[in-house]
């Protein structure tokens, strides 16, 4: 059990605001942790400080034993490390879907333009957009879009894939789609932070689920176990919500 | 035409004078306004600081303010005697603080989610900047950034006050000259109005290049 990414009592406020309190989360080579939670309860901000888009007040957070530094070179080079898809898709606007995937190569690990082009329409073929490769982010689906998203941050070759709801700006019928791409990359041993409400996902692919309430880890099961036997009152309320939903 | 063509040396002189300090002011304005404005967005705190210090502190004082201070403190503190130097630096410098809040407000425009991603896939401060935010920006900043340079041109005139030819001190010398003081000002109104229909020129060839970009 090689640890990836290692959370050590981190705390994290927003001026007076408590936003994460104490957290502490190790995963492993090839784990796949799903976070969940009511809104609000710091899943977002968690995955942030993962890869530093959020200053920590106190803790440590390493990736592959590596500490994170403040700010600077050093910091830009680990976070290349986490790869990061956003519930919005963030797809860069004014470039083509092949550029999308290409420029992080590119820029940040100095890659020849041809061979990055190469990377790129491999990673867009394998999630199922490479006939689009040319076109701009506003022309594809949203379920495209996020998929994209996906190459974008498997090009950069990341220790680790964080997800900060990845299908929830997505109509429903789009949502598989993603999902199954998601599923593939946990199959073949990506080391995965999902924060998602997605239980056909986090049971299919989950090695353990994390609940998170009020800044807070609460509770920290297999999926099997806490989606049919949660243990405190925190998530037994928020998985009947969920349910009836 | 012979307020023109009888003092042609002077017209010349002035333009030549207007000129030199548009030009070499906004070379200063644009690439100190580009550092300013991208020090107010920076993630370094000290930037942000000296950057928002430098902005208010000289948008807030005005122009010929900012020429006597170059006009008479400058040279006491630094061996700078050359007034049009003097003259476009206090412009240039006092430009510099439109440039920065024109840039900042048009970076304000693209949503923080394009520079977050970047972050994200390893860019640096200045990667984020050059290939993600600041070509989104351009288009939405090409319209102010013209109106700072248009008023910026219109500025130059005070130099005159501080004894730089330019086309706003001519008037001046040609009283002096006996001509009329009224025919004067409307032939320099006219030389600015063609200067600023240039630019409006190359304000819409920027907008049609950034329109294709996209
Ligand atoms: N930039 C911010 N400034 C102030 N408060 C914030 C900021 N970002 C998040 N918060 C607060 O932190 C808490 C956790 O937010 P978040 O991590 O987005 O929750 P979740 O993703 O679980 O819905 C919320 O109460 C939110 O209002
Ligand atoms: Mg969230």
């Amino acid at each position: 059990m090689i640890p990836v990414i290692e959370v050590e009592h981190v705390n994290k406020h927003y001026g007076e605001f408590h936003a994460l309190k104490d957290i502490s989360l190790t995963v492993s080579k090839g784990e796949v942790v799903v976070v969940i939670g009511p809104s609000g309860s710091g899943k977002s901000t968690l995955c942030r400080t993962i890869n530093r888009l959020e200053t920590i007040t106190d803790g440590e957070i390493r990736i592959d034993g590596n500490v994170l530094p403040k700010e600077g070179k050093g910091l830009a080079k680990l976070r290349a490390d986490v790869g990061m898809v956003f519930q919005s898709f963030n797809l860069f606007a004014h470039k083509t879907i092949l550029e999308n995937v290409m420029i992080g190569p590119i820029q940040v690990k100095k890659i020849p333009k041809a061979e990055a082009a190469e990377d790129a329409r491999r990673l867009l073929d394998r999630v199922g957009v490479g006939h689009q490769a040319d076109k701009y982010p506003a022309q594809l689906s949203g379920g495209q879009q996020q998929r994209v998203a996906i190459a974008r941050a498997l090009a950069m070759k990341p220790k680790a894939l964080l997800f900060d709801e990845p299908t929830s700006a997505l109509d429903p019928e789009m949502i598989n789609e993603v999902l199954d791409v998601m599923i593939e990359l946990a199959k073949e041993g990506m080391t995965m932070v999902v924060v998602t409400h997605e239980m056909g996902f986090a049971r299919k692919a989950a090695d353990r689920v994390v609940f998170m309430a009020d800044g807070e880890i609460v509770e920290e099961s297999t999926p099997d176990e806490f989606f049919t036997n949660p243990q405190t009152s925190r998530a037994q309320d928020f998985l009947s919500k969920l349910i009836t939903n | 035409m012979g307020v023109i063509t009888d003092n042609w040396d002077l017209w010349v002189d002035a333009t030549v004078g207007t000129l030199q300090i548009f030009f070499f002011g906004l070379i200063i304005a644009l690439v100190l306004g580009f550092i300013v404005g991208a020090m107010r967005v920076s993630p370094i705190p000290i930037a942000r600081w000296v950057g928002t210090a430098y902005v208010n502190l000289v948008r807030n004082t005005p122009l010929t303010l900012m020429f006597f201070v170059f006009a008479f403190a400058v040279p006491v503190v630094f061996e700078i005697r050359d007034l049009r130097l003097l003259g476009i630096l206090a412009i240039g410098l006092y430009t510099a603080t439109y440039v920065a809040e024109t840039l900042r407000s048009g970076i304000n425009t693209v949503p923080v989610g394009q520079a977050e991603a970047a972050r994200a896939v390893g860019m640096s401060f200045t990667q984020v900047m050059g290939h993600i935010v600041l070509p989104q920006a351009a288009r939405s900043v090409i319209p102010p950034m013209m109106s700072v340079i248009i008023a910026f041109l219109k500025n130059t005139t005070v130099a005159a006050g501080f004894s730089i030819m330019n086309l706003g001190s001519i008037r001046a010398y040609l009283s002096e000259r006996g001509e009329n003081a009224m025919v004067v000002l409307l032939w320099v109104a006219l030389v600015f109005v063609v200067m600023v229909f240039a630019l409006s020129g190359v304000q819409r060839y920027l907008e049609k290049k950034w329109r294709v970009a996209r």
